[in-house]
């Protein structure tokens, strides 16, 4: 307390204005997207948003939890499936969309509690995650034939579910939502989960999240036990990629046993990665950018598109692997500091300010 | 103060019966009888690989002991978890710092600072522990960006904020300049008053700052224990460990 803080702080509480700012972002997007696109437009950004949540859910259990999930695809895919068979049976969707958010919570916290209390190490803890999503997508792919229904729902193995109800107000059965209804609910709820999750972040449960996945011993040896931390988080992020499979449901109204597949696992690290691990709103940036090039790379014939975006994915690991978005804000800040610093040229500096203040955003 | 009645309590604050660390065919610690009281001071010294690093980790819970049996007061902690001996009360700096390298001084010390306890009782044990380290001046900075001498201060910190009733220090002096280690001696003097305090360290101008009672490893055993002076000039000690250095 005896330094005076640094100038750039002075002026500005950059965490909670970061934080403010976004969700500004979020609502002008949220409300203004209807007005700026046609319904084909909406619909597509819908989608995106489906995986944005999905992309949110890796980015908290890896980038926070530290917990490398290869098989996150399998929360994803439970989360749809539980919607579909749900809402098939019940009618109304405010069950359903519940059931989509609490069956893989529950799912993974069966299968957290054997890998954390199993002391299984990290790199298995990957294979684990992966093995049990490729399970499921066999599983679910063999589900094929009116025998394989529960209740009304007929699981239909490879093909998926056709025709799945869309999300309605609750207790109003008979009237689905139409795609701006879809769009509000998809674009509120992933508004919803990122302010939900930089609560859970600035909390004692989430600092001490993030202190087990900087220094698992030393958090042990202050008296906190790490397995049942990193199962708590595990099962969050299973909750929030249900809810993407939920939005991912009701945006193309089917879902199928692809859900499940490697390449959904895949496809939510490269929107991670290319976003920025370690920050909430990277993999949401990430998951949006990546789709957006996929849909522009296959409408061009000029170079194939999976190549195209396999050369993205290479470029990101070598020369950004830090991601956009901590690559953006150090340049923000550096920026920032290098502007105030000139305007208080008479007063000294405090030791690299930069660097203080990506500590505190860094939350 | 260990040979005063009065301070002796009817039970010890630490005691290892026969406590054996084997790894294959290593015994790294042999059947030790160790026995700590309230608010005592006590000094492990020993050469390189006689098992002081090993007994600590005994102690705390990062490794189970072979055979033997810790008790911590009435309740038996041999194979305890580590952060089920940490709730009891046991704090450990450890041989190579073991902090939160991405988070702030203030970060480190409020999460060890936080658990179980109300948020201004928290704020109020950071500022506290930051001051009495001297770290307020630092508390913004990443303490991976920290030189060495000062992540020992920050792990230090943890550890005094954690309010543990025993603390473990292994080689709380290693890296740090003249100045500093004078300071840290004066810390574990100062903690010493109302805490019971283990502290490995080789450095022996540091050892004849704060210790009162030395217990001497050697091969996984206890080669000698009692008052500093007498054990500093055993001859046995000598010939193990300190050599000409000591006379």
């Amino acid at each position: 307390m005896t330094r005076p803080p640094s100038p750039l702080r002075a002026l500005v509480r950059p965490a909670a204005l970061s934080f403010l700012a976004m969700v500004a972002s979020g609502l002008v997007i949220l409300f203004g997207a209807p007005h700026l696109l046609d319904t084909f437009g909406l619909v597509q950004m819908t989608g995106f948003v489906a995986m944005a949540m999905f992309a949110l859910s890796q980015g908290f259990i890896w980038g926070y939890g530290g917990v490398m999930s290869f098989g996150q695809a399998a929360f994803l895919g439970l989360g749809g499936y539980a919607y579909a068979v749900a809402v098939l049976n019940l009618g109304d969707s405010t069950l359903p969309v519940l059931l989509a958010i609490v069956v893989p919570m529950l799912f993974a916290g069966l299968l957290g509690y054997f890998m954390f209390y199993g002391r299984i190490s990290d790199a298995y803890i990957g294979v684990i995650t992966l093995t049990v999503s490729v399970i499921l997508f066999q599983l679910v792919n063999t589900t094929s034939g009116s025998q394989y229904r529960i209740g009304e729902a007929e699981l239909g193995g490879f093909n998926g579910i056709p025709a799945i109800p869309a999300l309605n107000l609750p207790g109003d059965a008979g009237n689905p939502l139409d795609p701006e209804g879809i769009w509000y609910a998809a674009m509120g709820s992933l508004i919803l989960v990122y302010v939900v999750l930089r609560a859970i972040l600035a909390s004692r449960f989430g600092r001490v999240v993030v202190a087990i996945r900087e220094n698992e011993t030393r958090a042990q040896l202050i008296g906190y036990d790490p397995r049942l931390y990193k199962l708590l988080a595990f099962m969050i992020s299973a909750g929030i990629a249900g809810l993407g499979g939920c939005l991912f449901a009701n945006w193309g109204g089917f879902i199928s046993p692809t859900v499940f597949g490697l390449t959904m696992s895949a496809q939510v690290i490269i929107f991670v990665l290319v976003g920025g691990l370690g920050t909430l709103l990277g993999p949401i940036l990430g998951a949006v950018l990546i789709q957006w090039l996929t849909i522009e790379a296959g409408a061009q014939s000029l170079i194939d598109s999976n190549l195209g975006l396999g050369a993205i994915l290479v470029t990101f690991v070598l020369l950004i692997p830090q991601g956009l978005v901590p690559v953006a804000r150090n340049l923000f800040l550096r920026l920032g500091t290098a502007l105030i610093g000139r305007r208080m040229r008479a007063k000294p500096l405090g030791p690299a300010p930069g660097a203080a203040l990506a500590g505190e955003v860094r939350r | 103060m260990s040979v005063s009645p009065a301070a002796k309590p009817l039970r010890p604050l630490l005691e290892a019966k026969g406590a054996t660390m084997r790894f294959g065919g290593v015994t790294a610690v042999n059947a030790v009888d160790f026995v700590l009281g309230e608010v005592e001071l006590r000094c492990l010294i020993g050469p390189n690989g006689a098992g002081k690093s090993t007994f600590f980790k005994m102690l705390t819970g990062q490794l189970t002991a072979s055979a033997g049996r810790i008790h911590f007061r009435d309740t038996d902690i041999t194979a305890a978890h580590p952060h089920e001996i940490a709730r009891l009360g046991v704090g450990i700096k450890t041989q190579v710092p073991n902090v939160f390298n991405g988070l702030s001084v203030r970060e480190n010390v409020f999460v060890a600072a936080g658990r179980k306890k109300s948020l201004a009782r928290t704020r109020a044990i950071v500022e506290e522990t930051l001051t009495r380290l001297k770290l307020t001046e630092i508390a913004t900075r990443l303490v991976g960006q920290l030189a060495h001498g000062q992540r020992q201060w920050v792990e230090i910190a943890t550890v005094l904020a954690q309010e543990p009733e025993l603390i473990l220090l292994d080689e709380p002096a290693a890296g740090m300049t003249k100045e500093e280690v004078e300071r840290t001696a004066a810390l574990i003097r100062e903690i010493n008053r109302t805490h019971a305090v283990i502290v490995v360290e080789h450095d022996m101008p540091f050892i004849r700052m704060i210790a009162k009672t030395v217990t001497v490893f050697n091969q996984g055993r206890i080669l000698i224990e009692g008052d500093v002076d007498t054990v500093l000039s055993d001859a046995r000690v000598r010939d193990v460990y300190l050599g000409k250095q000591a006379a």
